[in-house]
C-alpha cells in the first residue's frame, strides 16, 4: 500500500510576488521540505493549495531550465484564487503534484514551433516557449502569435520585449478591441495566421487559451495544412484530485488530469465534448 | 476454498459472540424495505432481503471522510487521518460484493487511495447468496448472481444449514475464533453449487438485456449520438439520486472546513455526483458538461464503456436501485441498453 496520502499536499513558500495584470498575479514558490526542485516538465500543472479554503488546478508557467523555483500566474476568478491573491511574500501554500503530460519537448526538437496563445494560454505555453529558447539550437523556427482581448490584458511585458527584439522569434501580436497607441494587429488570434508562412509539415502548433478559441484555431491550423499528428492543444476541466479519482475531469474515457492536460489533437479529433 | 457449515439456528447466536468483539452492521427491516444498520442483536439480522435501499458503500467510501487535519499560522501542521476501525458487514449479495470489487481495483490503481484502502483492509465482508430478487434487479445480465471474491466469507441458504464458503485468511480465523468448524460434505457443497445455478433465475423474465453483455460497449460506441440521450434527459432533475444510490459511484468532492477558532481545520471529501449540475463547471464560469443530456449520457458510457476500457470490468452490477431511485424514471440501464440496442439493430448487423 502507498506510504502517504495522494491528497495531502507539501508546504511551499511564496518567495516573489508580482501583480502582472488587473485581475492575474506571479507567484515564485519555493518548496519548503527539502526537495530540489518540483521536477515538472512544461505543461504540466500543481494543485496548490490555501488551507482552510481549498485546491486548485494551477499550470507552471515557468520552464524547469530557469531554476529550482518555480513560477505559477493565477487569475483572480474562484474562491482559492481570489485568497491566493491575498497572500503575501513568505506566506506557505500547499503544493501537489506534478500532474499530466507535458508539451511535446522531443518530438518537436528539429522542427519550426509556432506557438498559438490566446489570452491566459500563455501561462502555461511561456514554460515551454522559455524551454525552448533555453535550448534554442535544438528548434527550428520559433513563431508566436499571441491574442488578447484588450492591451491591459497582456502579461510579461518584460518578457513580450525581449521576444520582440530577439531576431530567432517571430511574435505576432494581436488585440480584439485595440486602444489607440495599439499599432499590432487587430482582431481575433485566428488573424494571425496569414501574417507568417510556415513550412506546415515541418512546424509543430501547440495552442492554448479559452475553450471557444480551439475550434477556430485548429480550422485554421488545418487550413494551413499543418497536420493533425503536429497540433498539441492543452485543455482545461476541472481537475480536482490529480489522481485520476474523482471523476470531475473526464472527457469520455480520458481523465485530463493524467491523460492531459496536453494532448496530441490526432489523439482526440472527434471525442464528443473534448472540444 | 475451504467450506464449512453451520445449523441454521445458530446464526443468530454466531452474530451475538461476534458484536461482542466487533461492531457489525447488517441488514434490517425498515419501513417495509431493507437497510444496512448496526446489528445489536444477531435476531436483528434479515436473510431474506431482496435489495437494500443504499448498498454497503458507505461503509468503505463514507460519504464524508476527512482526509487529514491542519494548523493554520506560522508552522502549519498536516496530519493525515486513516481509519483504524474494523466493521463487519452482515450480508452483502453477489452484485454489491463486485460492486466492491470494483471500487477496490480502482482506488488501489496508480496513485493508491491510502484513505480507502485502510477502510477496506479493516472491513469483513460477509457476502450471502440471494433467496430473491428486487422488482427492478437484473443483476444476472450483468453477470453478477455470484462472485468468486470480495468477501471473507459467504453463506448460502440450503434451507437447514447455511453452507459458509470461506474467501480470505481473515473471514477463516473469525469463524475458528467463534467456534464454526464442522466442515461442508461433498453433497453439501454440491448442493450449494446448484443453488448458486440457479440464482441468475431470480431476477425477474422481463429484466434482461437482449443482447449479450460483451456487445455494451460496442453498442454504446455506436450509440453516442442518438435521439435517445437528449429525448429522456429531457425529464432528468439533475437530482443525482441515480449517483447517490449506485454502489460503483465514486466521484468525490473535496472541501476545507476551518474549526471556530480559525486555528485549525480539515480537508475532506463528500460524495459527488455527474448529474449534478455543477458537476464539470471550473472557476472561470465554463461548463464542460452543462446540457443535462450530457450528463446523462456520461453515467450511460461510465457503466458501460469508459470505466470498462480503463479497469477491465463493467461499473453496473445490476442492482436496479438507480431505476427504483428515479423520480421520472429515466434512469433504468435495462431500458436504455435495450431501447439503444433495438434503434441500432439494423446498424449492428450490417456493420
Amino acid at each position: 500500500m502507498a506510504n502517504n496520502s495522494i491528497y495531502k499536499p507539501e508546504l511551499a513558500e511564496l518567495v516573489r510576488i508580482e501583480q502582472l495584470t488587473e485581475y492575474e498575479k506571479l507567484f515564485e514558490i519555493a518548496l519548503a521540505n527539502g526537495r530540489e526542485s518540483l521536477g515538472h516538465l512544461p505543461g504540466q500543472f500543481v494543485e496548490v493549495s490555501v488551507l482552510g479554503v481549498g485546491e486548485a488546478p494551477i499550470s507552471v508557467s515557468s520552464s524547469p531550465t530557469r531554476g529550482k523555483n518555480f513560477e505559477l500566474v493565477v487569475r483572480k476568478v474562484g474562491n482559492v484564487t481570489k485568497v491566493l491573491h491575498e497572500l503575501r511574500t513568505g506566506d506557505q501554500v500547499g503544493i501537489r503534484g506534478p500532474f499530466g503530460t507535458h508539451f511535446p519537448l522531443e518530438e518537436a526538437e528539429g522542427k519550426d514551433l509556432l506557438f498559438v496563445a490566446g489570452g491566459i494560454g500563455l501561462i502555461p505555453l511561456r514554460s515551454f516557449i522559455q524551454y525552448v529558447l533555453d535550448n534554442r539550437h535544438k528548434y527550428g523556427r520559433v513563431i508566436i502569435f499571441y491574442g488578447c482581448k484588450t492591451l491591459p490584458e497582456q502579461l510579461f511585458l518584460d518578457e513580450l520585449k525581449k521576444w520582440r527584439r530577439r531576431e530567432d522569434v517571430e511574435l505576432v501580436e494581436t488585440l480584439d478591441n485595440p486602444c489607440r497607441q495599439w499599432k499590432g494587429n487587430v482582431g481575433v488570434i485566428t488573424t494571425c495566421f496569414p501574417k507568417v508562412k510556415i513550412d506546415p509539415e515541418n512546424t509543430i502548433c501547440t495552442v492554448v487559451g479559452p475553450p471557444v478559441m480551439y475550434k477556430f484555431c485548429l480550422i485554421e491550423a488545418r487550413a494551413q495544412g499543418i497536420p493533425d499528428d503536429n497540433i498539441y492543444l492543452s485543455l482545461e476541466r476541472r481537475m480536482k484530485c490529480g489522481v485520476g479519482k474523482c471523476g470531475h475531469c473526464q472527457i469520455n474515457h480520458i481523465y485530463v488530469c493524467q491523460d492531459g492536460p496536453v494532448f496530441k489533437y490526432s489523439d482526440i479529433r472527434g471525442l464528443e465534448e473534448a472540444i | 476454498m475451504e467450506v464449512r457449515v453451520l445449523i441454521k439456528s445458530q446464526l443468530s447466536s454466531l452474530i451475538d459472540r461476534i458484536i461482542e468483539h466487533v461492531p457489525v452492521v447488517g441488514v434490517k427491516q425498515k419501513e417495509g424495505k431493507y437497510v444496512y444498520a448496526k446489528l445489536d442483536q444477531g435476531k436483528e439480522f434479515c436473510p431474506d432481503f431482496d435489495v437494500t435501499v443504499q448498498s454497503p458503500k458507505e461503509f468503505i467510501f463514507p460519504p464524508r471522510e476527512t482526509l487529514f487535519d491542519f494548523t493554520l499560522g506560522k508552522d502549519m501542521q498536516l496530519n493525515p487521518h486513516y481509519s483504524k476501525d474494523t466493521l463487519v458487514i452482515w450480508g452483502v449479495h453477489p452484485y454489491d460484493i463486485k460492486a466492491i470489487n470494483i471500487l477496490d481495483a480502482i482506488f488501489r490503481d496508480t496513485h493508491q487511495d491510502k484513505h480507502y484502502l485502510m477502510r477496506r483492509e479493516n472491513t469483513f465482508i460477509v457476502g450471502i447468496d440471494p433467496l430473491r430478487a428486487s422488482e427492478k434487479s437484473f443483476w444476472s445480465s450483468m453477470e453478477a448472481d455470484k462472485v468468486d471474491k470480495g468477501f471473507d466469507f459467504i453463506l448460502t441458504d440450503l434451507g437447514d444449514e447455511y453452507i459458509i464458503t470461506i474467501g480470505t485468511q481473515k473471514g477463516r480465523d473469525m469463524l475458528d475464533k467463534h467456534g464454526v468448524s464442522n466442515l461442508a460434505s461433498e453433497t453439501q457443497i454440491k448442493a450449494r453449487d446448484r443453488v448458486r445455478e440457479k440464482q441468475k433465475d431470480l431476477c425477474l423474465s422481463n429484466r434482461k438485456l437482449n443482447f449479450p453483455l460483451k456487445m455494451l460497449p460496442y453498442l454504446l460506441m455506436k450509440g453516442e449520438i442518438n435521439k435517445l440521450w437528449k429525448e429522456k434527459a429531457e425529464k432528468c432533475f439533475s437530482c443525482g439520486s441515480c449517483n447517490l444510490v449506485c454502489p460503483t459511484c465514486y466521484c468525490f468532492d473535496v472541501q476545507d472546513e476551518v474549526d471556530i477558532t480559525l486555528t485549525r481545520g480539515e480537508r475532506y471529501r463528500v460524495w459527488d455526483g455527474c448529474l449534478l449540475e455543477n458537476f464539470a463547471l471550473v472557476a472561470t464560469g465554463e461548463n464542460f458538461r452543462g446540457e443535462k443530456y450530457q450528463r446523462y449520457r456520461h453515467r450511460f458510457y461510465r457503466k458501460g464503456l469508459y470505466l470498462k476500457k480503463k479497469y477491465g470490468q463493467f461499473a453496473c452490477v445490476g442492482c436496479g436501485r438507480c431505476a427504483t431511485a428515479c423520480l421520472p424514471d429515466i434512469a433504468d440501464p435495462v431500458d436504455i441498453f435495450n431501447t439503444l440496442f433495438n434503434s441500432l439493430k439494423g446498424v449492428l448487423i450490417h456493420g
